[in-house]
């Protein structure tokens, strides 16, 4: 298991050198329903923890998606232009939302390890 | 994500328990507890319900009968449409208007099967019965009454198969008129059942017993072409139908004639008049509205929502989108809203301001896909 993090909107966040990917979990993607449209931000992008990055809407309604850290976007997912519902079949891999550079990296010390999400996602159905 | 609502004081429509073994997401409507998707989910459901069948829980909506000596005279006093024309057993859809010539509600109004001079059968929207009722009881004051018809469900089978699956219960529906109604007994049980609906495709609504609900919705599941649909992709539906949402599309600041509903004005009205506000709508009919409810498709992929601001290719501010999404069978975000007269026409290229961005949208007729309702057998 790769080192994920997770915010209480349900992003999360995984490192691979310096760069970050960020998407939506499986529990987003299951609440949100069939996604039919994903914008995503441009490279060079500056985004700032808990403020609006993106924007996933299913048939019925728009959602955010917040930054879960501060940083400049590096890429953004370009698949999801013509198959937003990658987001669906595949949250947590091919259906991630952009990658981004990190102004804080210890702002992950601030986000939910894979326990204590999946308490928090018991905690919240219960 | 939504915010958890207390349950605690919503009603449950007499499906609940069979909603909830079917696995549906229940979410709050109009004061009840109703199922907004099954395990199918919104889109895959709103494609059913296009190429097969769709049965829909909608006892929410309000079913009451007008009773009195003279009724039809004083029901036309609060709407616009033509009921002195109504033949037995047929159905129109008209507004309840203000002084104002507002829409208080849409709503559905029919004579009885058996013709009966005294006697129209309602059917309004769920957050409107309340006031609905109270305009009506008060209007009639002496010369008639409300009955509530509280204790019957309300089911919608819509779809292309409906006729086909309804007539295995009941063969006669078949053929019946599309805005008609029939009395029938369908296993033991006496529903009326109307050949309407909100998809725009063919369909029946069935105003069943509560008692009986549970069983009449059991046996229609039970045809491998019917799947059960919740409000997400009845909202879908009867926006690609291009059919206004009360509340949204339409509301006691919109004229019948603003929402593009003149087909639903009668003739005989129009020249006579005798409705309320009918000198605003006589004049909008005359020398046009000021503003008019039309169909925009949004050029690529992002959908505009309600209270998205409309502007011309200049930057003037000419409308704003009252319903938008996503058009399952269009295959592509659709919306309606009100723009100024001079942008109506179809093909006007517009700018909706979305997320403080412009999206290019184009004015369209609609509706967005071609109604399917029954027009007799060929």
């Amino acid at each position: 298991m790769s080192d994920t993090r997770y915010t209480k909107e349900h992003e999360w966040i995984r490192m691979d050198g310096d760069i970050a990917t960020i998407g939506i979990t499986e529990y987003a993607q299951s609440q949100l329903g069939d996604i039919v449209f994903v914008e995503v931000p441009d490279e060079g992008k500056s985004v700032s923890k808990g403020l609006e990055a993106a924007v996933v809407e299913s048939v019925k309604a728009a959602s955010e998606v917040y930054a879960p850290v501060s940083g400049i976007v590096t890429e953004g997912n370009a698949v999801l232009a013509d198959a937003p519902d990658t987001v669906n079949s595949d949250p947590d891999g091919d259906g991630w939302f952009f990658k981004m550079t990190l102004s804080d990296p210890s702002e992950l010390d601030e986000l939910m390890d894979q326990a204590a999400y999946d308490s928090y996602l018991k905690e919240i159905d219960g | 994500m939504p915010d958890t609502v207390s349950t605690d004081s919503l009603l449950a429509t007499p499906l609940d328990a069979l909603h909830r073994t079917l696995g549906a997401k229940m979410v709050p409507f109009a004061g009840y507890s109703m199922p907004v998707q099954y395990p199918l989910g919104v889109l895959k459901e709103h494609l059913h319900t296009r190429a097969a069948a769709g049965l829909f829980d909608v006892s929410h909506m309000g079913q009451a009968d007008l009773v009195g000596e003279d009724i039809i005279a004083a029901v036309e006093e609060l709407v616009p449409g033509d009921i002195q024309s109504l033949k037995a057993g047929r159905i129109r859809y008209t507004q309840l208007l203000n002084e104002e010539g507002g829409i208080i509600d849409d709503l559905m109004i029919a004579k009885p099967v058996d013709d009966d001079p005294n006697r129209l059968h309602l059917v309004v929207n769920a957050a409107c019965k309340d006031k609905d009722y109270a305009v009506f009881e008060a209007h009639l004051k002496g010369r008639g009454s409300l009955e509530r018809k509280s204790q019957h469900a309300l089911l919608a089978l819509q779809g292309p198969k409906a006729a086909k699956v309804l007539a295995l219960l009941d063969p006669q529906c078949a053929t019946m008129p599309f805005m008609s109604l029939r009395a029938a007994s369908i296993a033991g049980t006496d529903v009326v059942v109307s050949r309407c609906g909100y998809t725009g495709e063919d369909g029946f609504e069935i105003s069943v017993p509560a008692v009986s609900a549970t069983e009449l919705a059991e046996a229609l599941l039970e045809h491998a072409d019917v799947e059960p649909i919740g409000l997400g992709a009845r909202d879908s539906l009867r926006l690609e139908a291009g059919l206004c949402l009360y509340g949204h599309d339409i509301d006691v600041t919109t004229s019948p004639v603003e929402a593009d509903l003149v087909w639903s004005i009668g003739k005989r009205r129009r020249l006579e008049g005798g409705f309320p506000g009918d000198a605003r709508l006589l004049k909008e009919l005359h020398e046009g509205p000021s503003r008019v409810r039309v169909g925009l498709k949004p050029i690529g992929r992002a959908p505009a929502r309600e209270g998205t601001v409309i502007e011309t290719v200049d930057g003037d501010g000419v409308g704003v989108i009252t319903s938008g999404g996503f058009g399952p069978t269009v295959e592509a975000p659709i919306a309606m809203g009100y723009v100024e007269k001079t942008y109506a026409q179809p093909g006007t290229r517009l700018h909706l301001i979305v997320r403080g961005k412009v999206l290019e949208a184009d004015v369209t007729s609609m509706p967005f896909v071609p109604q399917r309702y029954y027009r007799g057998s060929k």
